[in-house]
């Protein structure tokens, strides 16, 4: 076997890997524009299922509940992230520190209808005991934030191990506050660490379904509970419409975000570039 | 008067802002509360949910709530176990065969993954080192895309008159529509599909890492190319391979959404169990039941792994 023919192989073995990845979803966004009720049965192209999705109540009430949830629980997730990796990564020895660190990362591995189903059990026993809280977005809210903030632990510990404790240290003997060492140096060297965290946890919180669906109450379904529902009872091209949406801005915020990114690290490059130079004339 | 009454307040002032600052300065009360925070955080909501799932699964239901575990008796307490729905699992076929399924297909899903992740890793490791960012972020880009929608897509595919059908009917390769669909082949292209990348991203972070002068030295030695990889490559990524392995099997061993939506009403499996026994039949003791025994499921090849962890920290060191 030559090497031409293990490239050749490589190539394609790749390309069919991806072929495989992206293959459903662009399905997905073509037959969004095809007119007929039929989903898979193309008629022509046209835009009737976003008039559609325009007056479909359920799911935009569905959208702005998702989208309310999403974005406590990544709020809430992310500030107790930051609390449990400073907790475990700065202090060593601890009672119990074994037990935290096993909590955090149980939600992790617990599949979804087991954390649902132990914390809808728990909820239903504190309401039994002190007559709250109802069924409904709190509910909800709660469960994701608990699944979040085991990922923003995950995320901002490893962070947190890249970075070395000198500054800190540098920072605490020219005379600063322990609370001024956390808000000037460690929080903005944290900042990409609490920023992806915050991404994640959004993303994670928008796409749930099994916790939503256990620990939510009449009245309150959420985006991927409404999606749900319907794609048991069958193909629906509402939701090949939605999906289109939702993957048009996923693509342009992870777009602009690669860009963003990029940009920051070519002016950091520069800027020390510029030092360097200006430390040597 | 008035002068002493001031220094009175100053001084009192003084002793707070002395004290608060000695609060400020002295940090373990904020170690207290940074330890204690989320410790409370996620007893409550992590462990104390386990354990009620534990107490009422050793519960019996009754009309509107389960039975209370401690019972009075002539003034004592008295601890009230009931294992009925243990037993009941058990004993019956229908619930042994669904733990297994469950094993088989999260292990089928497992070692499609490895392999067809394991040669995909390697080539991505391989490729010019420019492009490996950008390959890699391709991997990723699904992830952001609802995972729903993604399982939502193949049902497009793979019904009777889904997109796959009509393609290849079109074309003369078949005559009639290929039952895809609530099979076990929808169900494991479902879970392949969905978890695929948590296979090919740990593949690739130990594969990227793989010190390339191993495989000349035993290209040198008279190895060839297929010998190298399988005595050299392989066993050097092992590291990879199990984490892979344990992203993969873990959360395909306790799958609802996929085989609700792609596997038909004959594929069994252990989520979708507890959910009907939940939601369908209201029967709380036995959906924990169902769960505790999944715990213990995970568990197992969890320890596997930790032991495995603790054994290479155990080497590196």
């Amino acid at each position: 076997m030559n090497s031409n023919m293990i490239k050749w192989c490589s190539r394609s073995w790749m390309f069919a890997v991806y072929f495989f990845l992206y293959m459903p979803i662009v399905t997905l966004v073509i037959y969004s524009f095809n007119d007929s009720q039929l989903v898979t049965v193309w008629s022509y192209a046209s835009m009737r299922w976003y008039a559609v999705l325009m007056q479909d109540s359920d799911l935009i009430a569905a959208v702005v509940l998702s989208l309310k949830i999403a974005s406590f629980s990544a709020i809430i997730s992310v500030f107790f992230g930051i609390l449990t990796a400073f907790a475990l990564n700065r202090y060593k020895r601890f009672f119990g520190r074994m037990l935290l660190s096993s909590m955090a990362s149980a939600p992790l591995v617990m599949p979804d209808v087991i954390v649902g189903l132990s914390l809808l059990l728990m909820l239903v026993s504190m309401q039994h005991w002190l007559g709250y809280p109802e069924r409904g977005l709190l509910t909800i809210l709660l469960g994701h934030a608990l699944l979040g903030t085991a990922y923003a632990t995950v995320v901002v510990t490893s962070r947190l191990r890249e970075m070395d404790g000198q500054l800190d240290e540098a920072a605490m003997d020219l005379g600063c506050h322990p609370w001024q060492v956390f808000s000037l140096v460690t929080l903005p060297l944290l900042l990409p660490a609490l920023v992806s965290a915050f991404l994640l946890t959004f993303t994670l919180s928008f796409d749930d379904v099994v916790l939503s669906s256990f620990l939510s109450g009449p009245g309150y379904s959420t985006l991927p509970m409404v999606i749900f529902s319907r794609a048991r009872l069958g193909l629906n091209p509402s939701i090949n419409a939605v999906a289109t949406v939702t993957i048009a801005i996923v693509t342009i915020a992870v777009i602009a975000s690669s860009f963003y990114s990029a940009q920051q690290e070519r002016r950091r490059k520069r800027e020390q570039a510029q030092a360097y130079s200006d430390a040597n004339t | 008067m008035e002068r002493s009454s001031d220094g009175r307040v100053d001084a009192v002032k003084g002793q707070v802002m002395h004290k608060i600052s000695n609060a400020l300065r002295n940090f373990s009360a904020g170690r207290h509360l940074l330890i204690g925070v989320p410790y409370l955080w996620f007893l409550l909501l992590a462990l104390v949910p386990l354990l009620i799932v534990l107490k009422i699964s050793l519960s019996e239901m009754e009309v509107t709530s389960v039975s209370s575990m401690i019972s009075w008796r002539q003034g004592w307490p008295t601890l009230k176990l009931n294992f009925s729905s243990y037993l009941f699992i058990s004993s019956d076929a229908l619930y042994v065969q669904t733990y297994l399924s469950s094993l088989k297909y999260a292990l089928l899903t497992t070692l499609i993954c490895l392999a067809i992740g394991y040669p995909f890793s390697y080539f991505m490791a391989r490729s010019a080192k420019h492009l490996q960012p950008t390959l890699l972020m391709l991997i990723m880009l699904p992830f952001w895309t609802s995972f729903l929608l993604r399982i939502y897509a193949w049902k497009m595919l793979l019904v009777n008159n889904g997109v796959i059908n009509n393609v290849l009917m079109s074309i003369g390769m078949i005559d009639a529509p290929l039952e895809m669909m609530n099979t076990p082949f929808s169900l494991m292209v479902g879970m392949v599909y969905s978890y695929l990348p948590f296979m090919i991203l740990p593949l690739y972070a130990n594969l990227s890492k793989l010190d390339l002068r191993y495989l000349e030295a035993a290209a040198d030695l008279g190895a060839n190319p297929f010998k190298t990889f399988w005595l050299i490559t392989v066993p050097l990524s092992k590291a990879g391979i199990i984490a892979g392995a344990m992203l993969v099997f873990i959360p395909a061993l306790g799958e609802y959404v996929i085989p609700e939506l792609l596997g038909g009403p004959n594929t069994l499996m252990i989520g979708r169990v507890l959910w009907d026994e939940f939601f369908s039949n209201n029967d709380w003791p036995m959906a924990s039941a169902v769960a505790v025994l999944m715990v213990l499921l995970i568990m197992l090849p969890m320890a596997i792994y930790n032991k495995y962890q603790s054994e290479q920290s155990g080497l590196n060191s």
